[in-house]
């Protein structure tokens, strides 16, 4: 075997579950790194000459292991190491040690693993840019690039997070039931933050910089989903990201602005993707246990299906807003549902449901360009103007303000 | 004689392959997949989406719908259908139909496939004779 390429994944794949368990020995997080770092340096010595290992993660945790107990014992003095060309062959002791990591055991490292990455008194870009380098192994540097700061910046943030959760202490006893769901919930909401993070870019050349970050909060998800293969949320939560994610290469146009999601090249759209999202949230409706990730997952689903934007299902994409109205109150959520209303509907009856959230959304951006769409759909288009003159001054990003201006200009060209 | 090769390998890993490593991989199976295919002796290949996306349907006095892929270790595969589906409930129901024709233990995984190519192979091989029963 010549391309090397088969090693750097097989060491990435493994990676959550040996530091979760080098995490659960060592009870910190810097002893379990530098311990995993040994083992993968071993083991791009010895893989290639004896190939991989049946089991890479007992291998890489058994190897670890060692290697910062020897540290630990002899501190300074350079030690013998243990003989990975017998780990590897050592059947008996592989077997075991994976039969012990089956079961609930190693879930609940892999768990805890992101659980203390989500601390509360980590703020949010901290617990995200924790999660990059302990759980999926990205390098300072690029996560760096992917946040848009330096180097220097991101190892800081990584540092303060760390001492952080030192001082906190990491939670070792096996959580029951109740702390378990807790702990997926927070997971959840990093990894959907994680992947917003990656998603909310307003330029194709941000996009690009940011893609690690998408991709990762998918390969998360998909992690998590293979722990607790039963939590529809956590199907929802999958099929959310696969969806939106397979519109990536329609977001921009050539000259990378944004392009809206009903002007998007449809074919563009990634069907592998789709397919996964659309057999996730099939797996997840089943449950009859509906929530915020797969409403919005549902939502969706719904514009992935139609073939035309023309061919969408507003109506039961109104439906499914008024779910997630319920569970999940918020003024955003009803501007969104005002969207759908105003296909159903028509731009009145739209119009009537945001006019009591100006109070709240007054400094929203997208409250404002909406408004301005429906009085210029009413032919008002004085209010529209003014509404879109709001608009412009609350732009995020220059490509938000070009699409109001577009909508301007087509005023004044009436 | 008609084979099936079934591929294993972790599905984490290959899914953080680099794009260039799995094009190129790609690129080394589809040479051979072609190769096959001018020699007649290609039948479908199918490329699976991810376990996550599995359910299983286990068989017993009642059937159950499990998420996730089959985990038995003491029951080996012993054959697969390709079928088309509007839904997982339509597969689900079609699975439940199999267990119905074939009662007892065992399992049926459904698992969503991700890239079909159909069969390559000349009429007379395609349609091989039906298995005795």
């Amino acid at each position: 075997m010549n391309d090397l390429g088969w090693i750097d994944p097989v060491l990435g794949a493994a990676r959550p579950q040996v530091m979760g368990a080098l995490l659960r020995y060592f009870r910190n997080l810097d002893t379990a790194e530098e311990a995993f770092q040994e083992a993968c340096l071993r083991a791009l010595k010895n893989w290639p000459q004896n190939g991989p290992p049946r089991d890479p993660a007992a291998w890489l945790i058994l190897v670890g292991r060692n290697a910062a107990m020897d540290q630990v014992r002899r501190q300074s003095r350079m030690t013998e190491l243990p003989d990975e060309t017998v780990l590897s062959n050592l059947d008996d002791a592989e077997a075991s040690l994976a039969d012990r990591l089956d079961g609930e055991h190693y879930k609940d490292d892999i768990l805890r693993l992101l659980f203390v990455c989500c601390h509360p008194d980590l703020p949010a870009t901290q617990q995200i840019a924790l999660a990059l380098r302990i759980v999926c192994g990205l390098s300072v540097k690029r996560i760096a690039q992917a946040f848009l700061v330096g180097e220097a910046a991101m190892e800081q943030r990584i540092t303060r997070a760390k001492a952080r959760i030192g001082a906190a202490g990491v939670p070792f006893e096996t959580p029951g039931a109740p702390e378990r769901a807790e702990r997926l919930a927070a997971v959840a909401a990093m990894i959907y933050l994680l992947f917003n993070e990656g998603y909310s870019s307003s330029s194709s050349r941000e996009a690009e910089a940011r893609t690690p970050l998408a991709e990762e909060a998918i390969w998360l998800a998909r992690l998590l989903l293979r722990l607790f293969p039963a939590e529809p949320e956590i199907m929802g939560l999958t099929a959310l990201m696969l969806l939106q994610r397979s519109r990536a290469e329609a977001r921009f146009d050539r000259d990378g602005n944004l392009v809206l999601l009903e002007d998007q090249d449809r074919s563009l759209w990634s069907q592998p993707r789709i397919a996964e999202g659309l057999a996730l949230i099939d797996k997840a409706m089943r449950h009859r246990r509906p929530g915020p990730y797969q409403i919005q997952a549902a939502i969706a689903a719904l514009h992935a299906r139609a073939r035309h934007a023309e061919d969408t299902d507003w109506a039961q994409i109104d439906l499914l807003y008024a779910n997630l109205e319920r569970l999940q109150p918020s003024p955003v959520v009803t501007l969104n549902r005002a969207v759908a209303v105003s296909k159903v509907k028509g731009p009145q009856a739209a119009l009537d449901m945001i006019e009591p959230l100006g109070e709240r959304l007054r400094g929203y951006f997208y409250f404002h360009g909406v408004k301005g769409a429906l009085l210029e759909q009413l032919e008002r288009p004085d209010e529209a103007r003014k509404a879109f003159g709001q608009a412009i001054a609350l732009a995020n990003t220059p490509a938000e303000a070009a699409h109001i201006r577009q909508h301007l200009d087509r005023l004044s060209a009436n | 004689m008609l084979y099936a090769i079934l591929c294993y390998n972790s599905e984490e890993a290959v899914g953080a392959w680099s794009k260039d490593h799995h094009d190129q991989t790609m690129q080394r199976l589809y040479a051979v997949n072609d190769k096959l295919a001018r020699q007649g002796r290609l039948g479908p290949v199918a490329r699976l989406l991810p376990t996550t996306a599995a359910t299983t349907l286990r068989k017993g006095r009642e059937e159950m719908v499990i998420d996730g892929p089959f985990a038995e270790t003491k029951e080996q595969l012993l054959g697969f259908y390709v079928i088309d589906c509007a839904s997982l409930e339509e597969a689900i129901h079609t699975a439940k139909e199999l267990a119905k024709a074939n009662p007892g233990t065992g399992s049926y995984e459904i698992r969503p496939v991700a890239e079909f190519h159909p069969s390559q192979l000349p009429d007379e091989r395609g349609h091989a004779k039906k298995p005795a029963a």
